[in-house]
């Protein structure tokens, strides 16, 4: 793939995207992960650091003692994170194109970032460029996502394909409905209590009864695609694309680029490497 | 956009690279809006360790653009520990936190001294992006 055709790829799928879906992807996206505060929290006092795509900055503020700046490809995340704390220390600025000083800081975070580039080539080169930002035995915590989720119920396993289309549901104001309408509308199954590998089989038992209970009544088949076309209209799938990585991938590329790996390990559905710049 | 951040910002256009007036950027201080926010604590222990990482001339020349001339034109040696410091010395870091950490540039623009290039700081968010040509 040539780098402008991967350039129009990720602006398509993960720059426009992100920006559409940022408030409420910002919702989702609170809790940080272990790992990333255990490394954060283990920087020296006033240590300065680097967050490539930050999103909606939720590590800027894990450990007040360093003086971290936090950069985003999406005006928009950034905008939510100035919205959560007008403190954060906040750019915009794309991965590639960062505009920090080079050799100049302690460490660099990026999570759940590196994924997004859209060949090997690209995403090497993003971490060969956060590592240009360190000064010399600079640590940079690097996470991805991993073909191999299978706890998860998105079900991405060991042999699949790594270029991946991930959907994100927008949830879109719901028109109003009558009482008996809502009703209807919301009889959704409920499957909190069906174990995961039972699920398929429960949804397609639930769905049948529905189709009877339907057949039975007034309405008729009609109205049933009809009440499931107005579920659709009510939400908005918009799709980002990610490289998957295999278990080693990401430590392989650090090398690439030019890295020590310090430590690696998996972490919800994750690979994360320490990489440490030579 | 705090103050201290203007020290960590070059211009991202990497054929500015090989020129040494990519750092620091240029602020133009007609066109820059300056807050102060008091809610940031001073903590010299922390102060200590990022004035050891400041470039002070591109301290100094920033602080002219905005309007502060007041520098001391070599940065000023303190003692490694906190207990070490004089209360002068303890005042003087803390001229230093109101200037980096309490002062902000909410809205402005900042210019790369050698190709030219202005970025945008609004709303106190500056923005690095190139556009397509320039990338």
């Amino acid at each position: 793939m040539e780098a402008n055709e991967a350039a129009s790829k990720e602006q398509e799928y993960v720059h426009n995207v992100y920006n559409e879906i940022a408030p409420h992807f910002s919702q989702t996206r609170y809790k940080p992960w272990p790992i990333v505060t255990q490394f954060l929290q283990t920087r020296a006092m006033g240590a300065i650091g680097i967050d490539v795509g930050c999103g909606n900055g939720k590590y800027l503020g894990v450990n007040p003692n360093v003086y971290m700046i936090g950069s985003d490809r999406s005006d928009g995340l950034i905008e939510c994170a100035r919205g959560i704390d007008p403190a954060y220390n906040l750019l915009v600025a794309d991965g590639l194109n960062l505009p920090h000083r080079d050799g100049t800081f302690d460490f660099a975070i990026s999570i759940a970032v590196v994924h997004h580039w859209s060949t090997r080539e690209r995403r090497v080169e993003v971490v060969r460029h956060v590592l240009s930002k360190l000064c010399r035995g600079g640590q940079a915590l690097i996470y991805c996502w991993a073909l191999e989720q299978g706890s998860s119920r998105r079900g991405y396993h060991e042999g699949m394909e790594q270029d991946v289309f991930v959907p994100w549901v927008l949830p879109k104001d719901k028109p109003k409905l009558t009482p008996a309408a809502k009703a209807k509308a919301k009889a959704k199954p409920d499957l909190a209590n069906i174990p995961p590998r039972e699920r398929a089989q429960y949804l397609q038992r639930w769905r049948d009864d529905q189709q009877r209970s339907k057949e039975l009544s007034d309405d008729g088949d009609d109205k049933l695609q009809q009440d499931q076309d107005q579920d659709q209209d009510q939400e908005e799938v918009k799709y980002r694309y990610y490289h998957l990585y295999r278990e080693g991938e990401l430590a392989e590329d650090c090398r690439q680029a030019g890295a020590t790996v310090q430590s690696e390990g998996y972490e919800r559905d994750n690979w994360w490497v320490v990489a440490q710049k030579k | 956009m705090k103050f201290l951040t203007t020290n960590f910002l070059k211009c991202p256009i990497k054929a500015c690279d090989t020129s040494n007036d990519n750092f620091p950027l240029q602020f133009d201080g007609g066109k820059c809006q300056l807050v102060q926010d008091e809610s940031i604590e001073f903590n010299p222990e922390f102060l200590l360790n990022i004035i050891d990482r400041v470039d002070w001339d591109a301290l100094l020349k920033v602080a002219g653009e905005l309007g502060n001339v007041n520098l001391p034109p070599k940065k000023p040696t303190f003692p490694c520990t906190v207990p070490q410091l004089t209360d002068v010395g303890m005042a003087v870091l803390n001229d230093l936190h109101i200037m980096l950490l309490q002062t902000s540039i909410t809205e402005g623009e900042m210019k790369c001294r050698n190709c030219g290039h202005i970025y945008y700081i609004k709303n106190g968010i500056p923005n690095l992006l190139l556009p397509p040509h320039l990338v």
